[in-house]
């Protein structure tokens, strides 16, 4: 039975080609593997073998052949004693290798990125309280907070554990591990060599193969050296796997500035990890959201980012006494309720952001104060209830300028509450300059209470 | 085809020699096919073949066990194939459709299967290394005698991670096999471009892990040595490395010219070293099967391709809601 040898597409951009040169002639006997054909693609000039065993029938389309189509015809290949005479061929491309997806860009998308949605419904936040009325509170340092939260999920589960460098002898370089190596001994706290990118890979693995890995970077500076690990291994595998292979795994560490450690180790990263799709970013203020955001980071089947900071370890908050406190993700938190401005923030933010308002109060201005603990998921809900009652709203965070969180946050309001703005949204950001190192410079490169008091200033006009 | 000798006597049966022969042509005809369909505009992006490097995955797998598991870059049909997984659902997983293992959302470089423990499927060079590492710190840690076969190429072998990577898998004893495939060409650049090292497994001795050079177009040699680096890490002594030499007889990808070596050097090793014609040597001269025999292999094998050709083709696109889901799990995951 005769069969037709078709143009074949020789690279992923390639739609038609020159026919160069044939290597074989009517009469020729083939057999799989020997080249029949040289082939000019859009890149390179390539052999193209014979796949098939057969003789040469006929040859269709003639050397030197220019902008043939891939598809096309271009050879007839017969059973030895065949004849190649009254050979039909097809004339054009096959059709089934071109596959619809025009109507794919048409279908709205369910978040984001579709430009006809309908009028957005009132935002409805989830306002509940991360804890009954009444509970017990003890006062704890974010760093204490931190432990016990590692400490419960470890008990409660033996898949858990946590590496990264000096997390067990040590006891963790800023002390977020103290302990755990007596209560849990060297199976599951376990100290690795300076080697960022190896061991997030190896805890990827880990996750993969059915573990709850907790990797401590000493800072989220150094998880560069392991970002392709995060990205490209840990967040997209779920998606590539059609939903088979899931990484459950928490990176988390000290993020942003500390104090005078110049450019490389003052970096704050939520805006980057919180580009990815398949992460989840956390970032808390509060001794209470550290613990209770972490055993649920460790709980959730999918890789967290979670950005401590080295500057608010050391502070104490009212942390709920409770058998098994977790905050979910996406769900911000009120810190103080006002009529005249909305100031979004999170992290160390969250101190600027909180004196300001109340150095504003004693000016009479009423600011509301929202901190969004996750910034992917992202309360967006909460943002959008706020400004649609105070009609203005002010970010506040360490990161750069471009791209920033904030950024992100004024297209969502622009989007959806356009309308209620009363003011241009002010994004406060850290300057846009690598972290120096003296004191005075330092200082201002970093966003500060100052800042936040002028910019409320600004968009309320008072 | 010259004659050769085998590394070591054959210490298997006809069943398994025929088994090996079997295996090993079904991954070269189905990759034939793939390239016959890239051609065809059904495949796109980038597809990398496997033919010639074939006795490598299956003289390995020969050594496997249930629950062991493996890993691999981005040339990675052959490893799926040799490890169980449906001719149909890897095809169709190349021809991006809902019957694909990954639903039509990973392509030819990202294909998974918790059933038969692969794990991928990576298309960062050198990526899979920890993760291989990882895979059996798990089983290390739930203390059971698992071993993962962590796969990655020549190219790979210059990466730093892997380095980083022997380092901690013998610091922590994991019961992990480095197959180095050599196949002598990174993409365009030969193995003497890329580094002065005389071997790559040596590199292994820095960090105190054993290896070896194995002879990957002999089946039954990789088998032997499978068998010795498995039987290594069950005992609990930590990784071992394999540095198996082979040869890929078409480029790096579809749209590779080739130009970095002559015809002559593809068609040397083609005449005088194949894998397949090796185990069909040994099975005639052994008279453990006829040559009509052979043909009716083939004929089955051209069916099974066939087949998942023709799956592929008619499994649908994947629905439009597809885009979304996936991105996050729900729930809790089972341990694979």
């Amino acid at each position: 039975m005769a069969t037709e040898i078709l143009m074949p597409a020789l690279s992923p951009t390639m739609e038609e080609g020159t026919l160069a040169k044939w290597l074989v002639k009517e009469g020729d006997t083939v057999s799989a593997g020997d080249i029949l054909a040289e082939i000019e693609t859009d890149k390179a000039t390539m052999e193209f073998e014979a796949v098939d065993e057969g003789v040469i029938g006929k040859i269709l389309i003639a050397a030197g052949t220019e902008g043939v189509k891939v598809n096309t015809a271009i050879a007839v290949l017969v059973e030895e004693g065949e004849s190649a005479e009254n050979i039909q061929t097809s004339a054009s491309s096959s059709p089934e290798a071109a596959p619809a997806q025009a109507e794919a860009a048409d279908k709205a998308a369910p978040n984001g990125g579709s430009a006809k949605a309908a009028p957005p419904a009132a935002p409805m936040p989830d306002t509940s309280p991360d804890w009954p009325d009444g509970t017990e509170m003890k006062t704890q340092t974010v760093r204490e907070a931190l432990r016990d939260a590692m400490a419960e999920e470890m008990r409660a589960h033996d898949e858990v554990f946590v590496m990264g460098e000096e997390v067990a002898e040590y006891q963790g370089a800023y002390k977020i591990t103290q302990g755990l190596l007596a209560e849990f001994g060297a199976r599951r706290v376990i100290d690795t060599p300076i080697t960022e990118h190896g061991f997030a890979g190896i805890g990827v693995g880990a996750a993969f193969g059915g573990l709850r890995p907790v990797v401590e970077f000493m800072t989220f500076n150094f998880a560069m050296q392991a970002i392709d690990q995060i990205l490209n291994s840990a967040a997209k595998t779920l998606y590539m796997s059609g939903g088979q292979m899931g990484c459950p795994i928490v990176f988390r560490g000290p993020n942003g500035a500390a104090a005078r450690v110049g450019a490389q180790h003052s970096q704050c990263y939520a805006a980057w990890y919180s580009h990815i799709p398949g992460l989840k970013v956390v970032m808390p203020y509060s001794a209470a959201d550290a613990k209770g955001l972490l055993k649920q980071a460790i709980r959730d089947p999918n890789p967290v980012i979670f950005l401590e900071n080295e500057i608010l370890y050391g502070r104490s908050f009212d942390v709920p006494v409770l058998d098994d406190f977790t905050v979910p993700f996406g769900k911000a938190k009120i810190w103080r309720e006002g009529t005249d401005v909305t100031i979004v923030s999170f992290g160390i933010g969250m101190t600027y952001a909180l004196e300001a308002a109340e150095r504003l109060a004693e000016d009479g201005i009423s600011a509301e104060v929202i901190d969004l603990r996750t910034i992917r998921p992202m309360d967006t809900d909460a943002i959008l209830a706020s400004v649609r009652k105070t009609n203005r709203l002010v970010t506040v965070e360490e990161g750069f300028p471009q791209s920033s969180v904030g950024n992100y946050i004024t297209s969502v309001v622009m989007q959806q509450a356009f309308d209620y703005l009363d003011a241009p949204v002010i994004n406060l950001t850290g300057k846009d300059v690598p972290m120096p190192y003296a004191a005075n410079l330092e200082k201002l490169a970093l966003v500060t209470t100052d800042d936040v008091v002028e910019a409320v200033r600004k968009v309320t006009y008072r | 085809m010259a004659t050769r000798k085998t590394a070591a006597k054959p210490n298997v049966s006809a069943e398994e020699l025929l088994g090996y022969y079997r295996d090993m042509l079904l991954i070269r005809r189905f990759e034939e096919k793939a390239g016959q369909l890239y051609g065809m505009g059904l495949i796109g992006g980038f597809c990398h073949l496997y033919i010639g490097q074939e006795a490598v995955v299956v003289g390995l797998e020969a050594a496997a066990k249930e629950g062991d598991k493996r890993i691999t870059s981005y040339r990675d049909h052959g490893h799926m194939l040799a490890c169980g997984m449906d001719p149909k659902g890897v095809m169709a997983e190349l021809t991006g459709r809902e019957g694909g293992y990954s639903k039509g959302k990973g392509g030819s470089m990202h294909m998974f299967s918790k059933e038969k423990h692969f794990y991928g499927g990576h298309g960062i060079v050198g990526a899979q290394v920890p993760l291989g590492a990882g895979l059996a710190f798990s089983d290390k840690y739930k203390g059971n005698d698992n071993v993962t076969f962590t796969y990655f190429g020549d190219g790979a072998a210059n990466q730093g991670q892997v380095y980083e990577t022997y380092n901690m898998a013998m610091l922590w004893d994991l019961p992990v096999i480095f197959v180095i495939e050599n196949n002598k060409y990174a993409m365009g650049t030969s193995v003497q471009r890329a580094t002065k090292s005389p071997s790559l497994w040596e590199r292994g001795a820095a960090y105190g892990i054993k290896g070896e050079e194995v002879d990957g177009m002999d089946v039954l040699a990789v088998k032997a040595a499978g068998e010795k680096a498995v039987a290594h890490c069950r005992a609990g002594k930590g990784p071992y490395i394999l540095e198996v030499m082979t040869y890929r007889y078409r480029g790096h990808s579809m749209s590779d010219p080739a130009k970095y070596r002559t015809r002559d050097e593809v068609q040397k090793i083609r005449e005088e070293r194949d894998a397949i014609e090796h185990v069909r040597e040994l099975l005639l001269q052994g008279k453990h099967a006829t040559e009509d025999d052979l043909k009716a292999i083939d004929k089955d094998i051209k069916a099974v391709v066939n087949d998942a050709a023709e799956f592929s083709k008619e499994s649908p696109e994947p629905a439009l809601d597809e885009l979304w889901t996936d991105i996050y799990a729900s729930d809790v995951p089972q341990n694979a």
